[in-house]
């Protein structure tokens, strides 16, 4: 099977990087050779499958060596739980530098080093927030990831974070082969969330791909640095995953997405009694003394 | 081929011998898949068009050889005005090779510039690091007295902290807590070389300044102080000096490149000489004024000039042509209580006396113009003074105001009615406009000679010779030493465009039978 190639993306504090994990983790159970390319600087992608904090990150161990062309692959990538690849892109701490271009430079070192020729069914990429600047579109740039993700939930700030990633992949759909391949519903518990997502995927002409419930398990899993995947499998969170890792493995519906305007998201937040009707007599005024 | 040991030819005329010039003909006939000579030439004359033109005017997204250079080397020419100074630019190793072969084509001289060499690594993680060995290493290595600190567009985008990380290299003992560091932020996406050379010279007066003003008071030093801006012409410097000290004025130029651009070979190096010192920059706040001799450059210097050193900052424009240096000379006596010295109206007769003497000539002639704002706005004046027509003026970098106030000093004379002021376009707008308007002459830096080739190609009748005054100058040596400014300035000015008109016109009447009953001995 040839290498499919995936990114994931959503609003800071989703649920990304534990999404991802516990989706590749059910993935490699169901026998599938996975990598995962952590592109946030945090370094914190893969912690769960190594059940450590990545150590030796790309920029980190560049900076130590002097430059990129210094490292080696074997110097970056570890391997964890079901032995899943895992690789960190690392970057500056906060405040100085460009994490963006950290993760230019990492991907470019991966590819040099020809990371995805070994033998890998899956590439999944864990992006930092928003598509804040063109170095954390890096992985849906040509020739990487063709299938996005978005992991959203049903607040308000979430979607619209959801709505503005499709704008970014609009850019490079057209021009290049990656596609919007759903949205993973990471549950917040709030009202109708399932419908409201549904709702918002058929706007953008996608799909929710999976509706993923908010269990505690996850959290007991994560304290121990683990998946619930290799925790507790016979929890039925894990199921859950399983059912998502399924449904992605066999996925077909690849779209250009179709972004909405600001107004088409507050209607739809409306429609579903997130959003009050805009009162138009208190815009601007102060609470009363 | 044709090259023998006992006769080399370089490549022109070698090529034009018989057989290069098969060759080429060859190349172009089997290899080049160029349009036939008749369509390259059709499309030639469509670019000389007023048609053309209108098209060429609406251009949005493209930009062709702009009149202005980046902000970095602006504050490199800063940097070394100052004594002892090593320019260190905070950033990408190829920016300083292009700061010092530009500048080294220009003066024929060493430029002594470092760079800290940031790489990708340090475009991820910032280049502090770089900047930690960068200062170090400058220091003990070409023993400076400052080092002067500005930035590439790399440590720009990824927001680089100059005032940090200086700040930093000192506490952490890279460098000395004491060591003068000045540093200004340059990014080469903002504005031209002359907005980077306003940030070096304002940083710098800021570094020496800004925490030392308990003790200062305006006036205590009787000084005035002069702050010359992006200033290519040495002469420039030297004439200040001049008529400061001929006026018996107190005066510190508070930044001076002409030493050190300007070093005698004499069998010993020197990467440094001249140049302001510290303690005359420590001083500049307890002056009489300071006064910007490129003010529409020097917007940063004059707020800081106001603002922190409570100093007028006297309104005054380029001291260039008649009636500015006559401006500038009687708001130094106004400023100082010092009369015009003698010796100076006596400067200032001979160039009135030039003037009416070339009369004549220059009466009427047209020239199209480009270069920096303060300069054109100066050679501009002169012109009118002169009884010259600029046809076109054009600067790539000026704002709005400065157009109001071109439009308003043209507006004034009758030889401006018809001048049109550009602003943002750049050197191929100029092609069309030189094409069009017809000027006899082009005045601007070495770029303009191809706009005088294509004018050539067109007929021997269209062409109009480029006179080089500005920066850069490339390709004539030594005019970097001339001056531009003052008395001096205005009769080298005049020397030079009046003997572009008689030798034109020497051209244009030596036929033999033809025309040569104009070519005459005494013009």
């Amino acid at each position: 099977m040839a290498l499919r190639q995936c990114a994931i993306y959503g609003k800071g504090g989703i649920g990304k990087s534990t999404t991802t994990q516990n989706l590749v983790a059910a993935m490699a159970e169901a026998g599938q050779r996975i990598m995962i390319v952590g592109c946030d600087p945090k370094a914190d992608s893969t912690r769960l499958i190594l059940h450590a904090k990545a150590q030796n990150t790309i920029m980190e161990m560049a900076a130590e060596a002097g430059s990129v062309e210094d490292l080696e692959l074997e110097d970056v990538l570890k391997t964890g739980y079901a032995n899943i690849q895992c690789v960190e892109s690392g970057g500056p701490e906060p405040g100085v530098g460009c994490a963006g271009r950290g993760v230019i430079t990492a991907i470019n070192f991966l590819e040099e080093e020809g990371a995805y020729d070994e033998d890998v069914d899956f590439v999944f990429y864990d992006v930092l927030g928003d598509v804040v600047c063109g170095g954390f579109a890096m992985p849906i740039r040509e020739n990487k990831a063709q299938e996005i993700y978005i992991v959203v939930s049903g607040e308000m700030m979430a979607m619209y974070a959801a709505n503005n990633i499709a704008k970014g992949i609009v850019k490079y759909a057209n021009s290049g082969s990656v596609r919007l391949a759903g949205l993973i519903c990471n549950s917040r518990n709030t009202d109708r969330e399932d419908d409201l997502i549904i709702a918002l995927a058929e706007k953008l002409g996608t799909q929710m791909i999976h509706f993923v419930p908010r269990d505690n398990v996850v959290q007991r899993a994560e304290i121990r640095r683990m998946t619930v995947i290799e925790y507790d499998p016979k929890a039925k969170q894990a199921d859950e995953y399983r059912e998502l890792a399924k449904k992605i493995i066999e996925n077909k519906k690849f779209v250009i997405p179709t972004p909405i305007t600001m107004d088409e998201l507050e209607e739809l937040l409306m429609e579903f009694g997130i959003l009050d009707e805009e009162d138009e007599s208190i815009i601007g005024k102060a609470a009363e003394a | 081929m044709s090259q023998h040991v006992d006769n080399i030819k370089p490549c022109y005329p070698l090529f034009r011998d018989d057989d290069y010039k098969k060759s080429l003909e060859n190349k172009r006939a089997m290899a080049e898949e160029c349009h036939s000579d008749e369509k390259v030439k059709e499309t030639f004359e469509w670019t000389t068009s007023s048609e053309y033109q209108e098209l060429n005017f609406q251009r949005t997204a493209l930009t062709i050889n702009p009149a202005k250079a980046c902000q970095p080397l602006g504050s490199v020419l800063c940097s070394l005005g100052f004594e002892g100074t090593l320019p260190y630019v905070h950033g990408s190793q190829g920016c300083v090779a292009y700061f010092r072969s530009y500048f080294n084509r220009h003066f024929k001289e060493p430029i002594a510039c470092v760079s800290d060499s940031m790489t990708e690594d340090a475009a991820v993680f910032g280049g502090q690091k770089n900047m930690y060995d960068g200062l170090k290493n400058a220091k003990a290595l070409y023993k400076p007295k400052m080092i002067a600190v500005s930035t590439t567009c790399m440590a720009e985008v990824i927001g680089d902290d100059l005032n940090a990380f200086i700040g930093n290299a000192k506490k952490e003992g890279h460098i000395e807590e004491d060591f003068p560091v000045p540093f200004a932020h340059t990014p080469s996406f903002v504005g031209s070389h002359t907005t980077g050379w306003d940030n070096m010279f304002e940083g710098t007066l800021r570094y020496f300044t800004v925490n030392k003003m308990e003790d200062k008071e305006v006036g205590k030093n009787g000084k005035i102080n002069l702050v010359p801006g992006f200033e290519t012409y040495l002469g420039n410097y030297r004439v200040m000096h001049r008529m400061m000290k001929e006026m018996d004025v107190d005066y510190s130029m508070l930044n001076d490149p002409s030493e050190v651009l300007d070093t005698p070979a004499d069998g010993s190096y020197r990467m440094y000489s001249g140049g302001t010192t510290i303690e005359e920059l420590e001083d500049a706040p307890n002056a009489i004024d300071t006064l910007l001799l490129q003010p529409w450059q020097s917007i940063k210097t004059r707020k800081y000039v106001k603002g922190t050193l409570k100093q007028p900052a006297s309104n005054i424009a380029i001291p260039m042509g008649l009636e500015g240096t006559d401006e500038f000379l009687m708001k130094v006596s106004e400023l100082t209580g010092k009369p015009i010295s003698e010796s100076l109206e006596k400067e200032r007769g001979r160039l009135l006396d030039m003037m009416t003497d070339s009369h004549a000539w220059l009466h009427g002639k047209r020239f199209a113009l480009y270069g920096d704002a303060d300069y054109v706005m100066g050679m501009t004046k002169f012109l009118l003074e002169l009884g010259a027509e600029p046809t076109d003026v054009l600067c790539s970098h000026a704002n709005k105001r400065w157009r109001k106030a071109m439009d308003a000093m043209l507006a004034e004379s009758p030889y401006g009615k018809n001048t049109v002021v550009h602003t943002s376009k750049d050197l191929w707008h100029m092609r069309s406009l030189v094409f069009t308007n017809k000027p006899d002459f082009l005045i601007g830096n070495s770029y303009g000679k191809f706009i005088q080739r294509d004018t050539l190609a067109k007929g021997k009748e269209f062409e109009v010779p480029l006179i080089r005054i500005g920066f850069p100058i490339f390709d004539r040596h030594h005019l970097h030493r001339m001056t531009t400014l003052g008395y001096e300035g205005a009769m080298y000015i005049l020397t030079t465009l009046v003997n572009s008109v008689l030798e034109r016109l020497d051209e244009e009447t030596r036929e033999m039978g033809v025309t040569d009953y104009s070519y005459d001995l005494v013009r």
